[in-house]
């Protein structure tokens, strides 16, 4: 019999009946508008149980990939288990490294105390013992043994500050997540490829750039860095070693201000990405970073012609100002449906 | 609407091309409407995604698709941009890139007809008359 578990309670389906209609049929409040498949205000994700592809139509490949569905779409077969609302589990980790990777960017290395799944390019909600919580992007790949994060020192950052001046390596703290939808999913190999971020946009980029490659991406792959100056940028005798083995990696490291020596572009990041992309369509591109640059870019390469289906843009929103002591914002603008 | 089964007859939308269409329709849609600066300020959304939505399920709606809003709908849902100046010149501009993104599509002139027909259906309701 078709049924779905939503928070916990089963509900039976009655024949052809989808998922939203049960539910409300039930009295349980769904979101949910044009009921035609359209609008998505009814997405959910499913955790356990087939979703029927007709319930995926028009999804993103990555929201797809994370079992997210339309309810008002979804007629499962057998039984469905949604994941229930903000029923997210911690998982503790250890600091095992921190690891300078410039005067301004950390690399904090963990190993979380179980198996900790997420894919290259998804963020994770760190939390400190006191419940301070802020996000970051995962750079490592999942294959790795330990998580590894690009911290960016704020100033008077709460978190940032603890992992640069306090933390130590046998440190306690706890994961939540993964979440986000700037991923890899392969099936188009030779599709190209356009990275550009800022600051710590890098290490998601870092992560799926490494994760295309392991996959076998052929297409050609460009990947732009942007800082105010150079001493905002890192990684990049690792990320010139990339170019040299595979010839596919174009990596244009570009600063707003500066001498253009030893392979700096100086400039505006957008300009340097038309310069070098002028006819987007067709591409993918991942936009991750300062958040104002990362939406600016993703409207002018979906007005260029970029499918806006293939734009995984993940927003870099500073954390609010706390209000309470000891009380710690997560904020994300990242392009998963709300 | 043929309610005559001996003859196949497709619907609008059917004809049109049904959902693939639409997703086709909707970069091409929204790339027109945000160039267009009578306009575009009507459509600035952090959200692209959403925003996006919202543009599928106007297609679909004016192509004779599933998920009908009713004139209330469009009416409550217009309301607060009516306030922000929405007018006339406004509603056929959009109309007119509903017809040129049909077009682009290669959807015969009678169809884009039809749609446009639909969609002046929903213009008092869309301007708060």
């Amino acid at each position: 019999m078709a049924s779905v578990k939503h928070e916990g309670q089963w509900y039976g389906l009655d024949e052809g009946e989808s998922v939203l209609d049960g539910l409300l049929r039930r009295g349980v409040e769904v979101p949910h508008s044009c009921r035609a498949g359209a609008c998505q205000s009814c997405l959910m994700r499913a955790d356990r149980g087939e979703v029927p592809a007709k319930a995926q139509v028009g999804l993103k490949e990555t929201l797809k990939a994370r079992g997210y569905f339309l309810a008002c779409a979804c007629q499962p077969e057998g039984e469905l288990e949604v994941a229930g609302t903000g029923a997210e589990l911690r998982v503790p980790a250890r600091i095992t490294a921190l690891e300078r990777l410039s005067d301004s960017v950390l690399c904090v290395r963990l190993r979380p105390e179980r198996a900790f799944e997420y894919r290259a390019g998804q963020y994770v909600s760190l939390l400190r013992g006191d419940g301070l919580a802020r996000s970051y992007s995962l750079a490592s790949q999942p294959h790795e043994d330990m998580l590894a994060l690009h911290v960016r020192r704020i100033a008077g950052g709460r978190m940032s500050g603890w992992l640069f001046d306090e933390a130590r390596p046998g440190d306690g703290v706890e994961l939540q997540g993964p979440a986000g939808e700037c991923f890899y999913v392969p099936g188009r190999p030779e599709q190209p490829l356009l990275l550009a971020g800022t600051g710590t946009g890098l290490a998601p980029l870092y992560g799926i750039l490494q994760d295309a490659l392991a996959r076998g991406h052929t297409g050609p792959i460009w990947l732009f860095h942007g800082a105010l100056e150079a001493s905002g940028l890192y990684l990049v005798d690792a990320l010139r070693a990339l170019q040299s083995r595979y010839t596919q990696l174009q990596y244009r490291p570009c600063v707003l201000s500066g001498q253009e020596r030893g392979g700096l572009t100086v400039g505006a990041l957008d300009t340097a990405i038309k310069e070098a992309c002028p006819r987007p369509a067709g591409w993918r591109a991942f936009l991750c970073g300062d958040p104002a640059l990362v939406l600016s870019l993703r409207k002018k390469l979906f007005l260029a012609g970029l499918a806006l289906k293939d734009i995984h843009a993940d927003a870099f929103l500073p954390s609010s100002p706390p209000s309470q002591a000891g009380a710690g914002v997560m904020s994300r603008a990242s392009n998963a449906s709300r | 609407m043929s309610t005559d089964v001996a003859k196949k007859s497709s619907s609008l939308y059917e004809q049109i091309g049904g959902e693939p269409a639409m997703e086709a329709a909707v970069d091409l849609f929204y790339r027109k409407v945000l160039s267009d600066e009578r306009i575009s300020h009507f459509f600035e959304d952090v959200d692209m995604e959403r925003q996006a939505a919202k543009q599928k399920a106007f297609l679909t709606m004016v192509c004779g698709g599933p998920g009908a809003y009713s004139g209330k709908d469009m009416r409550k849902g217009h309301a607060h941009l009516v306030e922000r100046g929405l007018n006339e010149t406004h509603f056929n501009a959009v109309a007119e890139h509903l017809a040129a993104t049909l077009h682009s599509l290669g959807v015969a002139q009678p169809l884009v007809d039809q749609v446009l027909a639909i969609a002046e259906g929903a213009r008092a309701d869309v301007l708060n008359r």
